[in-house]
């Protein structure tokens, strides 16, 4: 129900289906038939969790090399890859626009420009401050290439769900649950017990071996760690996937929960000694 | 400015030539040294961690609003640049966004402890009054704000709640086309609100400014709500009560960081994070929390226009309390009677919440044929209603309060002490 840009689902049947539907509180929060969403323990979960950045860099391969032939990472620039805290962070590359990494995949997409000596349009290799390019020219391409339905954006989609992380794992994995015979589909659309009303516009887009996974470098603390690649199951990819998405919507996430410890660990201590003064000058006087 | 006699005595001659001049330091020292009853608990500290809310809305927001764009096209690019590019960015928007919540919670807690303490009733109706304007502000504030980030919430929150003006017979669709500047929620009500959203925080600061005056014309009310009498009920403000603030401030904070840097997303609704799309309406339209009692009391009747009503005459009737609440005796600790409805007033107020939350046709309370959303909300309306407009006068005519003790200070030291103890205490 969430994302209903389905071209049968007109505003009309939309507000019917909403008031039929009842059962999720907010988007994405329902599912039919037997299908229970796992809720999967992610690295990032919790106050000292922190994105799995050799999983994340596995995530955006499958973003690059599978999603990004319909969905846009529209409020993410190159350059946010190479952020501190982001998957291709490089302690040597403190300017993002430096990192190799982050060069190498602007580099990789073309990005529509004006020629300033003749003003044509033009198509150049990305930079890393370049934003990523949206994928069809506009809503009604984007529409009429995927029959009807208009593939969301995936910048801030972990966060456009509830559970977004667990409900994007469940969705790549849903495709294969039990279709019930009272959802009934026309051409163009699948079941996925994870969409409400269990009809979903998108083909099942991963498949094991999909991908072909290596092994990554990942720079921890000063050292080196090679991270052997892990077998491109769907499960795999999935959570890789989810991990990169997590980042990309909320790519300040592991600042946020340190500064929180020090800034709650300052509170609790000025609280003590809030409270013991407040005890002192209180300590002759009844109330 | 406060109804106690100065006791401030400039010491160096700068400070005496200002005093015969504008005597601001005067005024800020007699504020320090305001005699408080000595008997305020804690839920009296609500109103100093209320102000410092409007302080962290203002400096937050006056930031955040040199970043953010007024346009239906960057509005939500904008808030997401702010999130991820600007410097700290991520903090403020956070701060700000949670910040809302906060400070309706503590408005609430204070409002609740007004209501138990009857400090409403004379000679406090002007600050009561006050009050309330402030609160409608913030309500006003907070739905002009949560438009701002453009998501399908904001877009589809403000469609329903300006919509409301529509229902209002005859110049109703007018009425609605002048506040939006068009047909529908767009680009000119996008601008009209940010420059409202700016502007209301500075009215409420000035209401404020009000209130606390109004409360040092007449004094603080306290748990017992016997007026202080002699010196002996009362304390200098600072360091009794500066220090006692604080110490709640802090703890409060505490939760407010909680909820900052571990749940910044829990008060809020995922839908947000979809850019606004007029075309697509989202299945539930919510409201934040801090509404969902109102948004229930809307919901309760099938009339558009009742519920409506019904909504701002559950706002108006708290206007009208210190009128309602005939009772003589301004505490409930010694109204063994209205002390019980109260506690049913506040269960009524969280079921209100929750059914705001609830879609009306769910089953609430499985009991019988399963009791919904929709009848539990006309039950929890009817209450709320009743509470201020017959349990309260009728009560005042009836209720038989306990005893009360004499004074602060006998309440404090117990009857048998004598002023000596306390003079050397």
């Amino acid at each position: 129900m969430a994302f209903m840009k389905l071209k049968t689902l007109i505003i009309g049947s939309v507000v019917a289906a909403a008031s039929v539907a009842g059962l999720a509180f907010a988007a994405g929060g329902g599912g039919t038939g037997d299908y229970h969403m796992e809720h999967k323990d992610w690295s990032f979960n919790g106050a000292f969790g922190k994105y799995d950045r050799a999983a994340a860099q596995r995530g955006y391969q499958v973003y690059r090399e599978v999603c990004s032939s319909c969905h846009q990472l529209k409020f993410l620039a190159f350059r946010h890859l190479g952020d501190k805290g982001a998957p291709f962070y490089l302690e040597d590359f403190p300017n993002p626009n430096d990192n190799p990494y982050v060069k190498n995949f602007a580099a990789d997409w073309n990005v529509e420009d004006i020629d300033s000596d003749n003003g044509d349009t033009i198509e150049r290799p990305g930079i890393p401050a370049d934003y990523f390019p949206p994928i069809f020219p506009n809503d009604a391409a984007a529409r009429a290439s995927n029959g009807g339905a208009l593939p969301p954006e995936l910048s801030v989609i972990a966060k456009a769900r509830t559970n977004g992380p667990d409900y994007i794992y469940n969705l790549m994995l849903a495709y294969s649950a039990h279709k019930p015979d009272d959802v009934e589909l026309t051409p163009g659309l699948y079941y996925n017990p994870v969409m409400d009303g269990g009809k979903i516009a998108m083909a099942a887009p991963l498949s094991d071996g999909l991908v072909e996974y290596e092994a990554i470098e990942v720079e921890d603390h000063g050292k080196i760690k090679t991270i052997p690649a892990p077998e491109a199951t769907v499960e795999q990819m999935s959570s890789d996937l989810v991990q990169f998405l997590a980042w990309s919507a909320d790519p300040k996430m592991e600042q946020r929960k340190s500064t929180g410890l020090m800034t709650i660990i300052y509170l609790l201590i000025l609280s003590l000694l809030l409270f013991l003064s407040y005890k002192r000058v209180w300590r002759n006087v009844k109330h | 400015m406060s109804g106690h006699p100065s006791t401030y005595e400039p010491k160096y001659a700068a400070a005496k030539w200002m005093d015969q001049r504008l005597p601001i330091i005067r005024m800020g020292a007699d504020f320090m040294t305001f005699p408080s009853p000595r008997n305020l608990n804690y839920w009296y500290t609500f109103g100093g961690i209320l102000a410092l809310c409007l302080v962290v809305q203002i400096l937050s927001g006056v930031i955040l609003a040199m970043h953010y764009v007024a346009d239906v096209d960057k509005a939500f690019a904008s808030v997401q640049r702010i999130r991820r590019d600007v410097p700290f960015g991520w903090l403020l928007q956070s701060m700000h966004a949670v910040g809302a919540s906060m400070f309706f919670l503590a408005v609430y807690m204070h409002m609740f402890r007004g209501l138990y303490y009857g400090s409403y009733k004379a000679p406090r109706e002007v600050i009561w009054i006050l009050g309330c304007a402030i609160y409608l502000a913030m309500m006003a504030t907070a739905f002009l704000g949560y438009t701002l980030p453009w998501g399908q919430m904001s877009f589809w929150g403000a469609t329903v709640i300006t919509g409301f003006f529509g229902a209002v017979p005859v110049v109703g669709e007018s009425l609605q086309q002048w506040l939006l500047g068009g047909y529908s929620v767009d680009n000119a009500t996008l601008n009209r609100f940010f420059a409202l959203h700016y502007l209301l925080p500075f009215v409420i600061a000035a209401l404020v400014g009000l209130h606390v005056w109004a409360l040092h014309h007449v004094g603080q009310n306290n748990p017992i709500g016997i007026s202080a009498k002699t010196k002996e009920d009362t304390l200098s403000f600072h360091p009794f009560y500066t220090v006692k603030d604080a110490f709640a401030i802090a703890v409060f904070f505490v939760i407010f960081a909680i909820f900052l840097f571990y749940l910044p997303d829990a008060l809020g609704h995922a839908d947000n994070y979809i850019e606004a799309d007029p075309m697509k309406t989202p299945p539930h339209i919510v409201p934040e929390w801090y509404f969902l009692p109102f948004y229930a009391i809307l919901r309760a009747v099938p009339s558009k226009l009742f519920g409506i009503l019904l909504m701002l005459g559950a706002i108006v009737v708290l206007f009208v309390l210190p009128w309602l609440d005939t009772h003589k005796v301004r505490s409930m600790r010694f109204r063994p009677i209205a002390k019980w409805f109260f506690i049913i007033f506040i269960v009524m107020c969280f079921i209100l919440g929750w059914c705001g939350a609830g879609t009306p046709s769910d089953v609430a309370i499985p009991i019988g044929k399963g009791m919904t959303f929709y009848v539990l909300s006309q039950i929890a309306t009817v209450y709320y209603f009743a509470y201020f407009l017959i349990i309260l006068p009728v009560l005042g005519l009836v209720e038989k309060p306990l005893k009360r003790p004499d004074s602060i200070t006998k309440a404090v030291l117990g009857e048998q002490k004598s002023d000596a103890d306390l003079a050397s205490a």
